[in-house]
Order: structure tokens, then sequence, then C-alpha cells
């Protein structure tokens, strides 16, 4: 008999005014009880609507099949078919818009926590584990891969597991790409990323960080030194700023270096030699995951105020809503419908304040989005003393510049064939952030997944 | 082929009290470097990134040089590895190369450690037979460096000196002006020092209508466009130094601006020399 409880196994987590606090992880997972028992509220449905809802068509009923006979290593067998990276995605897919709308359970009640389960499954891999993974026979074949995001280090992965010799280059020198600089410790530990990029190694993945592709390498040279394709994975890291006065002032960041500061530098930990501000009052500007990720790390700072400014109202923000309340449980203050429109120094030119307006939704646009428009006269000031710019990123132009013949749109995204990841040169194949502009882990995986079945293909029929 | 994971110190030495020099075996950067461009490197594991120009490389040995100065934290910590060590992280050729081609007489300016940037760039344009005028200038004698290596890439050299011990006494940029006053036409005047000295360099030359280039060093972290932080104005639009850079124009660019931006962390950086230096002191 399942479990027809309407509601989710809630996850266990830290208390918000201790957590605000720490950078240890937030959520503390479910135990081997609360997962069989959130398993046992999936019916096994024949035609599995939830499987249609993910990006990489993880066989989830089967999985949580396994769960509810508490063979957790044969469910992460399930997971692993599809996945590789199931204990990141386990934590930060928006499975609300993802795998979790499509459950039936979801029209009465709350979803089966599908995300919860996946992420229950392979942290007890993580910890069980003893086998050695098995090196697959290699074929004689060099694929590169450029960039240890989600996408490339799916591609490499999948493309290993077939027997190319595979070598991801990795521009920073650490690999991972957002999963290390950008998303949090308290979200997503470090060491889950690690201990992943550990098992892609065991299986005969070569990863060669400190490379800049475009600079000591040219994709063109990647292919005279022998590789007979390309995956393009490097994300969309170029951050933009608003153009409004005072961006230049001290102590205005982009996300990504303020992240890039507080994770991939460690400047949290006591000891670290790369120096963050030591801000009161922040205000981040943005209504996004990275919005949030890095006001909830200003907090952890020790920041005493932190605020989202965000220029529509809380329905359109666009992060993620488990984060949204995250936040605000850790008393970030939210000023909505608020738009910045100069930020003032003192006379050191450090940040001493935020000019806003305050916005209301007009008529919606053609796109169906209700834009904002200023409120005449409602000009005030925020009173702050460091403002982190969290309003979008687009992809690097290093690779499509000094790459001959590979076509870009005007957003500077790379473009290729929806089926294969195709580009428009010869063996040339990219996903990921790359291609959709900042998205999201789960399709930047699934891009690298189709991307690596349509290199095999391409070598094989070559 | 295997891949080298070490970037091993193969030469080092002292050029002045303050300056070393060092060779790092990087085959991969060694054969794209080009003058103006640069590396960032981490000393260990918890090391700070940190940009330098690459002052020399040499294709067939795979090796590129470095000339440091010691100012803070990393760079002691740099200073204390010996030949046969190993950096932990090297990564580059990054920034774009600077810009010489057709350039037939130049005036190369160099303020202090500075002069370990303008110095490839010197070289480059005497070997493609450009009229090279070099003006160097330093606080004072002790710490003159390059001055053999640029005597032999200049047809006119002049160092100065702040107190006079060593050359003439005065500031390059007096120099500069004789220069000109005295006739010379340069196509380009280059400048690459600290960020007051290239101010004043690009304000006597804007006087004169001579084009000027100035190397610029705000605070960097990844170096590849990704982060911002080196972000400058440049005639009023945001550039990224790492990338779009080190070289602007320097008419166009706002000193007051990078100036205030490099002293964001003057504190915290006092803090970890002392401490850095206490780590030395105590072992
Ligand atoms: C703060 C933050 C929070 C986020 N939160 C979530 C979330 O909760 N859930 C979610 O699903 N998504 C989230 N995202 C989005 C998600 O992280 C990205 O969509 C995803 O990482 C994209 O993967 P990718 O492989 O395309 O690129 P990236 O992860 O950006 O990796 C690209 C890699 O390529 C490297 N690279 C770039 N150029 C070069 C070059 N020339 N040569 C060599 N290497 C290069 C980069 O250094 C980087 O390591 C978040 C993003 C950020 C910034
Ligand atoms: C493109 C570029 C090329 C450079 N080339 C050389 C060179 O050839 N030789 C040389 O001696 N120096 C060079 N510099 C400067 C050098 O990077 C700094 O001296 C070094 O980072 C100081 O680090 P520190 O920890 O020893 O000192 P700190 O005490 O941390 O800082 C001292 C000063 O160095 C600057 N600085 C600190 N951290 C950084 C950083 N991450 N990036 C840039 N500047 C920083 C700041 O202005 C600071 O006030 C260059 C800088 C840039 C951006
Ligand atoms: S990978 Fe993401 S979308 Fe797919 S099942 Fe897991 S949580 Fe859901
Ligand atoms: S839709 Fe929901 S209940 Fe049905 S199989 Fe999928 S997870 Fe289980
Ligand atoms: S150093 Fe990060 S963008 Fe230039």
């Amino acid at each position: 008999m399942p479990n027809m409880s309407l509601h989710k196994n809630p996850m266990p987590v830290q208390e918000p005014d201790v957590r605000n606090r720490n950078f240890n992880e937030v959520a503390l997972g479910y135990t081997e009880e609360q997962a069989v028992d959130e398993a046992e509220r999936c019916l096994n449905c024949k035609h599995k609507p939830c499987v249609s809802g993910c990006p990489v068509a993880i066989d989830i009923p089967a999985f949580i099949q396994k769960v509810k006979e508490k063979d957790f290593e044969a469910a992460y067998e399930v997971l692993n078919r599809s996945t590789s990276l199931p204990a990141v995605c386990g934590r930060v897919c928006p499975q609300e818009t993802q795998c979790e709308c499509k459950c039936v359970r979801g029209i009465k009640g709350e979803p089966v926590a599908i995300g919860r389960l996946e992420r229950f499954v392979a942290d007890y891999h993580m910890a069980h584990n003893t086998k050695d993974a098995q090196i697959p026979k290699p074929n004689g074949h060099k694929v590169a891969v450029i960039g240890a995001g989600p996408s490339g280090l799916t591609c490499a992965g999948d493309l290993a597991k077939l027997g190319y010799a595979v070598t991801v280059f990795e521009a920073l020198h650490l690999a991972g790409g957002v999963l290390v600089y950008g998303i949090p410790q308290f979200r997503l530990p470090k060491e889950i990323v690690r201990k992943e990029i550990e098992n892609l190694k065991a299986i005969g993945v070569k990863i060669e960080t400190n490379m800049v592709i475009g600079k000591v390498l040219s994709i063109d040279e990647l292919f005279e030194n022998g590789y007979e394709a390309v995956f393009i994975g490097s994300g969309a890291g170029l951050p933009r700023f608003m153009k409004i006065p005072g961006e230049n002032l001290k102590g205005v960041y982009s996300a990504n270096e303020f992240l890039t500061r507080v994770n991939l530098m460690k400047a949290y930990q006591q000891g670290s030699n790369t120096p963050i501000q030591n801000a009161r009052k922040v205000a981040v500007v943005g209504g996004g995951n990275v919005a949030m990720d890095a006001a909830r790390c200003a907090k952890r700072l020790g920041a005493e105020t932190v605020y989202i400014v965000y220029r529509r109202s809380e329905a359109e923000m666009p992060a993620r809503l488990e984060e949204v309340e995250h936040a605000k449980e850790e008393g970030i203050i939210f000023k909505v419908l608020t738009n910045p429109t100069e930020i003032t120094g003192d006379e050191h030119k450090f940040v001493n304040g935020m000019r806003c307006v305050k916005m209301e939704l007009g008529e919606p646009d053609a796109s169906g989005r209700r834009s904002p428009v200023e409120k005449k006269g409602s000009d005030f000031t925020l009173d702050v003393d460091c403002v982190i710019m969290s309003i979008g990123t687009s992809p690097n132009p290093l690779i499509r510049n000094t790459t001959k013949g590979l076509d870009t749109n005007r957003h500077g995204c790379i473009i290729t064939e929806e089926e294969t990841g195709l580009t428009s040169r010869e063996g040339v194949y990219a996903g990921g952030d790359a291609v959709t502009g900042a998205a999201t882990v789960i399709l930047a995986m699934g891009a690298g997944k189709k991307a690596a079945q349509s290199i095999d293909e391409y070598i094989k029929n070559k | 082929e295997e891949w080298w994971d070490m970037y091993k110190i193969v030469k080092k030495k002292s050029l002045n009290p303050t300056v070393s020099f060092m060779e790092i075996d990087a085959p991969f950067i060694a054969k794209k470097a080009e003058p103006g461009q640069f590396i960032i490197l981490r000393v260990d594991e918890n090391g700070e990134r940190i940009p330098l120009t690459i002052a020399d490389f040499d294709r067939e040995k795979g090796t590129v040089t470095i000339i440091y100065q010691i100012v803070g934290a990393t760079t002691k910590k740099l200073d204390s590895l010996n030949e046969g060590d190993s950096l932990q992280d090297f990564v580059g050729p990054l920034g774009v190369p600077s810009h010489t081609e057709g350039l037939k007489r130049v005036a190369v300016i160099g303020g202090g450690v500075g002069c370990a940037i303008a110095y490839p760039i010197a070289k480059k344009l005497h070997q493609s037979n450009a009229v090279v005028h070099s003006v160097v200038g330093f606080r004072t004698k002790d710490l003159v460096i390059l001055e053999d290596e640029f005597a032999a890439v200049s047809d006119e050299l002049i160092i100065k000196t702040d107190d006079g011990t060593y050359g003439t006494k005065g500031l390059v940029t007096d120099a500069l002006k004789q220069l000109i006053e005295r006739g010379e036409q340069y196509d380009e005047v280059i400048a690459i020092g600290p960020l007051v000295m290239m101010k004043f360099v690009a304000r006597l030359t804007k006087e004169y209508g001579i084009k000027t280039t100035v190397s610029m060093n705000p605070i960097m972290i990844d170096g590849t466009g990704m982060c911002g932080g080196c972000r400058l104005t440049v005639g009023g639009e945001t550039k990224f130094a790492c990338v779009d850079g080190p070289d602007f124009d320097g008419h166009l660019v706002d000193f007051d601006e990078a100036m205030e931006r490099s002293s964001m962390y003057r504190d915290f950086e006092k803090h970890h020399y002392e401490a850095a230096c206490h780590l030395f002191d105590k072992a």
C-alpha cells in the first residue's frame, strides 16, 4: 500500500538563525527511514509522466522502486545510467518546474520529492561505495572538451564510458565551473563536486586546469594535436553591469566577483589570502538564484542588513521558490518593484548609498511579461556600503573571437543544431550556457550528453 | 604526448633588494606568449591569484620569465621559493599583445618594476628596426633594474632617479619633455609604471598630441573576463583590463578612478603582508 500522505517528507534543515552565520550545508538530507517513507509515495505510474520533465530522462519510478526495496546501490545504478552528477542535481535542480511538476501526486497535494530522493541515493553511494571504477576499454580516439562545468564534465564522462580518450581543458585552477566558483558551499558542498570529478578521473577522463582555450591553444590547434572532435562547454561567465553612475566605486561587485572571492578563493575562511570587503549593509541587485546566493553569502560574512533589490514583483522573480524562502528565513530583506538609478560614494570613493526609484507593473509587452515602469517622484536612498550587481551574464567572447567559422547569435551565444549540438564548424559541438545563455545545471548536462552521442556517431562514421 | 603539470622554477635571481627574476617551465605558454601579455599564478594551494607580466619567453626552452616586485604577502611568498621548486598554478598567456606593428620611432617610458613590463616591448620594437628611446625611472640607485637589457635595445637610454643617486635626478616626464622639446618626433609613446607616472606622461603627451599607450594593472582574479573586478573607465566606457587590455589609450583612461580602485583592499593587504613577514621571520 503506497504512502498516501499529501505532503512530502520535510527536508531536515539547519535553523535559520544558526545557518545564516555559517557556510555549512543548509539542507541536511533524508535519513534512510525518511527516504523509504517518501519513496512509498510514488505510484510507479506506467506512463511515467515525471520522466518527461527531466532533461536527462532519468528513469524516476525505477530508481524510486529500488529505494522502496532499500537497495540503494541498485537505485544508484539507475541514476548513473542517465546522469553523471546525481548528488549535484538532487541538490540544485529546479525540480518544481521539471520532474516534480509532472508528478501525478502533485495534482492533489505535493509531488513526490524526486530531487531529495535523488540526493539521498547519490549521497548514500558516496558514503558506502567501495567498488573501484571500471575503466572502459579504449577505442583509440581522442576528444577535447573545453570547460569543466556540468556540460563539459557530462560530455567527457559519457565519451569516456564509450572508450574515448577525453581531455578537459579548464581555464581556472579548479574543475567544476559554476558549481565551484558560483554556487555557494551551503547549497552545494565543494566536497561533493570534488568527489564527482574524482569519479570521472577514475574512469580515465583527463582534466587539464589553467588552460584558457583561445589563448594558450586554439580550437584549430586542438585538431592539429590529434583530437578528432571538440565540445565547447565554456559557460556564460561575462557579467553585465547596469551602466548607472557610481558603478565603479569601491564596494560595487559583480555577483561573479563576489561569489568567486567567497567560493573559489575561500574568502569566508579565516586565513584565506583573498580579500573581501567587510560590508555592513549590502544591496544585491537582481532576482535570480545568483542574487539569492550572493545575498545569503553576504549575510554569512557578517553583514547586518542585506537587501534584495528587484525591479519587478516577487511573482516575476526567476529564483527558485525554495531559495527565496530560505533567503527570507535567514533575514534577507526584499525590496521589490525597486530600481537603482545611482550609487553614491564618500570622499574616499567607497560606496555610501544607492539611489532607487519605486516601480509599478505596466501593460504586458510583446513577450507577455508586464514591464516595470518608474513611479514619478518616488526616489529614495538605501543606506548601504556594498552593492552586488546580479543582473545576468553572457557568454565569454574569448572562444568565438579566436575560432574562425564559429557562428554565434547577437547575444554572443554559439549557434548549434538543436538535435545534435553541432556548431557551424565540422567536428565542433557545443552546449550548456555557452549556447543557451545562463540556464540550469541539468540543461547543461543534457546538452553535454546529447553532444557526446553525436560526437560518438560522428567519429564512428568518419 | 604527456602533459607537464609542474611549473618548475628553472632560474631565479635577485635584481635588486625588492625585485626578483624567475624563469618558469611552461612550454605551452612560452609557445604562444607575446610582449604585453601576462600570466596569473598561485604560489600554493590556498594562495591568491596574482597577475604578472611575461617579461620574456624562450620558445625553444619552453620557459617564461617573470620579474616581480615584493610588495605584499603573495609576492613575498613567491620570493621564498627557489630554483627547483614549483608553483601551484601558472596560467596564460592572458590579455591582448601590445600593438607594435608599423611603429618606426617610439619613446618607451618605464617606472620602477614597470620597466619589466616595458622591456619586452622595447626589445620587440628594436628587433623590428624601430628607433627606440627609453626613459626609465627609479626612486634610488639600489632599485635600478634591467639597465644592460634596456641599453642593448635602445638607441638612447636615459635613467632618472628621484634622489639623483644614479643617472640624472628627476622624473621620467622631465626627460620625455626634453626629448620632445629637442625636436624628437615619435609615432607613439609607451608608458608603463605606477598609475601616477602614467597619468602624468599621458597628460604631457596630450599637450603635444602624441599617441600614448599605457599598460593598466588593476586588481584581477580570473583574468578571463568572468569577474569584472579589473574594470576601468576608458573613454567613458567600462573595459575589462584582463581581456580588453592591459594596454589602453593613455589619453582616454580615467586614472583617478583606477587609482582609487587599486586601494580597495589596502588594509587587508597590509595585515596579510605583516602576517607573511611574521611567518618568514619565525621560519
Ligand atoms: C551563483 C549561481 C547559482 C546558480 N544556481 C543554480 C541552481 O540552483 N540550479 C541550477 O540548475 N542552476 C543554477 N545556476 C546555473 C548553472 O550553474 C549553470 O547553468 C551551469 O553551471 C552551466 O553549465 P556549463 O557547463 O554550461 O557552464 P559553467 O558551469 O559556466 O562552466 C564553464 C566552464 O568553462 C570554463 N571556461 C570558460 N571559458 C573557457 C576557455 N576559453 N577555456 C577553458 N575553459 C573555459 C569556465 O572557467 C568554467 O569552469 C546557477 C548559476 C550561478 C552563477
Ligand atoms: C596585468 C598586470 C601585470 C602586472 N605585472 C607585474 C609585473 O610584471 N611585476 C610586478 O612586480 N607586478 C606586476 N603587477 C602587479 C602585481 O600583480 C601585484 O604587485 C601583486 O598582485 C601584489 O600581490 P601581493 O599579495 O604581493 O601584494 P598585496 O599586498 O596583496 O597588494 C599590493 C598591491 O598590489 C596590487 N594587487 C594586489 N592583489 C592584486 C591582484 N590580484 N591583481 C592585481 N594587483 C593586485 C594592489 O594594487 C595592491 O595595493 C601586474 C599587475 C597586473 C594587473
Ligand atoms: S536530474 Fe533534476 S529534473 Fe531530472 S530527476 Fe533529478 S532532480 Fe528531477
Ligand atoms: S509521476 Fe510521481 S508518482 Fe508517478 S512515477 Fe513519477 S514520481 Fe512516481
Ligand atoms: S580579472 Fe576578472 S574580469 Fe578581469
